[in-house]
């Protein structure tokens, strides 16, 4: 690919895509495929590297470079290609046991470095490739076929992990809304450093309709919180809901006739401070609450790759390129002469 | 040799001597590992061979004054070849009652121990168990010990420039160095020179050390207490510009020179671990030469970059030791399967689980060939010698990028912080280890096109193609799961995954008709008996098969660099040799694979101290092999 013009077809590979019919993954894969001519890149300067899992299938379907790594390392992995290689676009793609619990280390790391990844986070809170065992996504009480008597674990909320990470780029969306999907995906990209989307996506045989409650085009209105940059987080059919901050710094929902609509947060994603964005993350406890979306966070910060390379850059000009012969003479030496 | 302790010279000039051993003994605080290296390089530049073995205990602090908390260095210095650290010193400081107690044993017959007599307190005496103190008791008594108060007078010396008594303290260390530097006439400019250098932020610092060191050596010149210094001359050997070096160092520069050889970037992954960070901290000075270091989160991270770096066209590196090569042993696998080049650096230490983190062990030999899952082999290059680093490294990147492979690189803590003169190479000399990128489609399709398969092999070497991202028509995924035979696409089918692990295993085997024969030194012909080493028992092996043939006995020795695959003629060797040893700081590993590998009797010697094999302990070895 010489040119930037793609389309949509330039992007998928041949290989037939092999999840489970239903599954949340093929609109995702979908969004992707729809999004890449828009964002300029061409295949060849493209990379998506997976862990282990459903979802982490997903480079066998782009007709991109890529990497089917191993269960949890593909942040790892992804952060020496990305820091070797700069002009590439770096994708990572995994699930919630992939990247939070065998990779949780990898993920924090990447995100606190703030490494150049678009790192899509597949939340179905769930295993889904082992046959259905809990995640650390799931829900307290989850009963699966390792937890018969129900899950004990609390679990994790991506967003607040990333938050915690002070992750320069925190984004949701969810697999039933592919404009907004492919929203997400663009900033994601956009955006230089790490950037993480946790996307809800739909187990339809291990894990069906855990965010239905939410994600239905029923539910919506009422369910999920758009956070928008600048505008007031309001949610509702009529936009009758709103957000506030109490005395106590805390999140709460509110009717927006009750407190006027002065009261109502304004969502500020370019706040330095992850504190504001961390209490919206943590407005709902699962996703039968009403829960946030959009962009939580959105920040500038020198990402690492080119800090690296900046080093490099600045070594060089100081000392001129490194001379082997030299570094060879540059301890005390001493000289033999001929017998 | 001449006994140091037997040579009596009136007028005080130096008497001659072929050799010394010296050991520095003291509390972790004291600072003998630095005198040791001080020195040692003063020692380098002087010309004279060497060799040495620091020894240090793992604790950052060890309490104070304990047996636990000694810390030595010894030092071997020749005017002819040597190949050890030596077995025995002739020369021992020892600056506490523990050195004393841990040490002595040590010690030749008659040899020589400086004390620092300011710490034989009874406090001192009790903490290293003295319960009389052993200058007075008889203890002493089969050397020749000099009596010499270091603290007061380097307290002495320094008080003139307004340091703190307990300041003052620290830099008696100095002070035992300026005597030994007299003692075997060191040239003093090297330590003085390093002394400014090193100190130049804290010139109170560094008059100080300055200041102990200098009366150190006139306490040597003008105390009545000794007879004479003795000389040790410069060794003979090839001509050339010469430096003294340590494994890790010379390991770090073999990877920059590998990294200029091949013509790419390198990109090094490691997580902090002894005995191998200082690779880690020595390549991360070489901003300029393009290399990247990346200090990873573990060392899972630490391979998993530098799988990502090698994807991307890097030469990727990752460095560790025993415990981290476990934990990186999955992404192992995905570098077999990915096929491609990466070198894994394992400085050996005493295992299993944490061990004996500071201690030499070769003991990995094991994991190195087995420890993945499933069938993955991989290549295995091990230095011999802290010198010869330099050229495992270059080695182990070349078989990595021609390859595309893994490969493993051992040295261990012994090679790491050991040191030796080493003749600087000429860079045009270095071997060209370039590698070239795929830029085309390599095969059609049934339709006509023309497409890239990225695991279709060279038929010569059966490597597959290094299509870098960015490479536009090349782009393909490549994954852990098993790979059908030439597409690269996933594939279950069970005669196709025969195929993949008969073709990954060839590609290795194969390898054998690259490497250079191994070379059999000493009796070549009609051997009484063939020792087989590996690693870096190779001077102690080199040093006793010297002395049993001194003996009249017939001795032939095989070094491998290669343990996997072997070089090509090593069976034959091993077939016309009746005899066969093998020496190794571990159980048996080696001799276990050459029993497998060609049925050979290999006989076992085996040593797991954390301390490398003396040569009087393989000569002994050696001689009751042959029924002597
Ligand atoms: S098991 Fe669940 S996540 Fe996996 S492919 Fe099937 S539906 Fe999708």
């Amino acid at each position: 690919m010489s040119s930037t013009i793609t389309t949509p077809q330039d992007w998928a590979s041949d290989q037939e895509v092999r999840w489970c019919p239903g599954c949340g993954d093929y609109s995702i894969l979908k969004a992707v495929q729809l999004l890449m001519p828009e964002l300029g890149g061409t295949p060849a300067n493209t990379v998506f590297i997976s862990g282990i899992g459903c979802s982490s299938r997903f480079p066998y379907y782009l007709d991109t470079y890529g990497m089917h790594s191993i269960h949890g390392r593909a942040p790892a992995i992804a952060t020496g290609l990305a820091v070797a290689r700069e002009d590439l676009d770096v994708w990572v793609v995994g699930g919630d046991g992939d990247m939070l619990s065998i990779g949780g280390n990898h993920l924090i790391h990447a995100l606190r470095r703030n490494v150049n990844l678009t790192i899509l986070l597949f939340n179905n809170q769930i295993y889904g490739l082992t046959k259905g065992q809990y995640s650390p996504t799931s829900e307290v009480g989850k009963v699966t076929k390792s937890t018969p008597f129900g899950s004990l674990d609390h679990p994790f909320n991506p967003v607040s992990v990333a938050l915690g990470a002070e992750a320069s780029f925190v984004a949701r969306t969810h697999d039933m809304d592919r404009g907004h999907m492919m929203e997400m995906f663009r900033r994601a990209r956009e955006h230089r450093g790490a950037a993480l989307v946790e996307i809800y996506q739909n187990c339809n045989v291990f894990n069906d309709g855990a965010f239905e409650s939410i994600t239905s085009r029923s539910a919506r209105d009422d369910m999920l919180i758009p956070l928008v940059h600048g505008e007031p987080v309001r949610f509702g059919a009529d936009k009758q809901k709103g957000v506030t901050i109490d005395g106590q710094g805390r999140a709460q929902i509110v009717n927006v006739a009750d407190v006027g609509e002065e009261a109502i947060l304004v969502h500020d994603e370019s706040r330095p401070d992850p504190g504001l964005a961390f209490m919206l993350s943590r407005l709902a406890s699962g996703p039968d609450e009403p829960t946030p979306i959009g962009v939580f966070r959105a920040v500038d910060r020198p990402d690492y790759g080119s800090q690296v390379t900046a080093q490099l850059e600045a070594a060089t000009e100081r000392g001129g390129p490194g001379d082997l012969d030299a570094l060879l003479h540059s301890r005390p030496s001493w000289e033999v002469a001929p017998a | 040799m001449a006994d140091p302790a037997e040579t009596i010279d009136a007028d005080r000039s130096p008497v001659e001597v072929d050799r010394v051993i010296i050991r520095f003994a003291g509390d972790s605080g004291d600072g003998m590992q630095l005198t040791g290296d001080r020195f040692t390089a003063a020692s380098a530049v002087f010309g004279n061979d060497l060799s040495t073995l620091p020894e240090y205990p793992a604790e950052i602090r060890a309490p104070a004054g304990t047996l636990a908390g000694v810390s030595a260095f010894q030092v071997h210095i020749s005017d002819h070849e040597i190949t050890t650290p030596g077995d025995a010193p002739n020369v021992l400081v020892a600056m506490n009652p523990a050195a004393l107690r841990s040490e002595l044993k040590r010690l030749v017959d008659g040899g020589t121990v400086l004390v620092n007599t300011d710490a034989f307190t009874e406090r001192n005496l009790e903490k290293a168990g003295y319960e009389v103190n052993p200058l007075t008791d008889g203890t002493l008594d089969h050397v020749t010990v000099y009596e010499v108060p270091m603290t007061s007078l380097t307290k002495e010396a320094v008080a003139p420039l307004g340091v703190k008594p307990r300041d003052a303290e620290r830099s008696k260390n100095f002070f035992a160095l300026g005597l030994i530097s007299w003692m075997y006439t060191r040239p003093e400019g090297p330590t003085l020179t390093w002394i400014d250098q090193h100190f130049a932020s804290k010139p109170q610092v560094a008059a100080a050390n300055r200041a102990a060191f200098m009366a150190g050596h006139a306490f040597g010149e003008t105390a009545e207490l000794f007879d004479h210094p003795y000389a040790v001359r410069p060794a003979v050997r090839p001509p050339g510009t010469y430096t003294n070096i340590t494994g890790n160092v010379a390991l770090a520069w073999g990877l920059v020179a590998a990294g200029r050889q091949s013509g790419l970037p390198i990109f090094l992954g490691s997580y902090p671990i002894t005995p191998a960070s200082d690779i880690l901290h020595e390549l991360s000075k070489y901003k300029s030469f393009g290399i990247r270091t990346f200090q990873a989160e573990d060392e899972i991270a630490g391979i998993g970059s530098a799988i990502g770096a090698a994807f991307g066209g890097h030469l990727a590196v990752t460095t560790t030791s025993g415990p981290g090569v476990a934990l990186k042993g999955e992404a192992m696998g995905l570098a077999v399967s990915l096929e491609l080049p990466l070198v894994i650096v394992d400085i050996q230490r005493g295992g299993p689980s944490t061990g004996l983190p500071t201690k030499t062990e070769q003991a990995d030999l094991f994991q190195a060939m087995y420890g993945r899952h499933g069938e993955s082999p991989l290549p295995i290059v091990a230095a011999h010698s802290p010198a010869a680093c330099f050229d495992a490294a270059i080695e182990a990147a070349r078989i990595a990028l021609k390859y595309r492979t893994p490969v493993m690189l051992l040295s261990d803590g012994y090679l790491a912080n050991g040191s030796e003169p080493w003749r600087i190479p000429d860079v045009s000399d270095l071997p060209d280890i370039s590698v070239e990128f795929a830029t085309e489609p390599n095969h059609t399709d049934p339709d006509g096109n023309a497409v890239f398969w990225p695991y279709k092999r060279d038929p010569l070497t059966l490597a597959r193609p290094w299509a870098v991202p960015g490479t536009p028509g090349l782009e393909h995924r490549i994954g852990g799961i098993e790979k059908a035979d030439g597409t690269g696409n996933i594939s279950y089918d069970p005669a196709n995954h025969e195929r993949m692990v008969h073709l990954r295993a060839d590609k290795i085997a194969g390898i054998a008709n690259d490497i250079p024969p191994v070379e059999l030194t000493g009796d070549t012909d009609g051997a009484e008996l063939l020792v087989v080493g590996w690693g870096s028992t190779w001077g102690a092996i080199d040093g006793a098969a010297n002395r049993v043939r001194a003996r009249g006995r017939r001795v032939a020795h095989a070094h491998l660099t290669h343990l996997n695959p072997f070089p090509p003629n090593l069976g034959e060797i091993l077939a016309r040799h009746d005899r066969v040893v093998v020496p190794e700081l571990n159980l048996g590993q080696l001799s276990r694979l050459l029993r497998a590998e060609f049925l050979v009797d290999a006989h076992s010697i085996t040593k797991v101290q954390g301390v490398p094999f003396t040569a009087g302990e393989l000569e002994a070895a050696f001689l009751k092999e042959l029924g002597a």
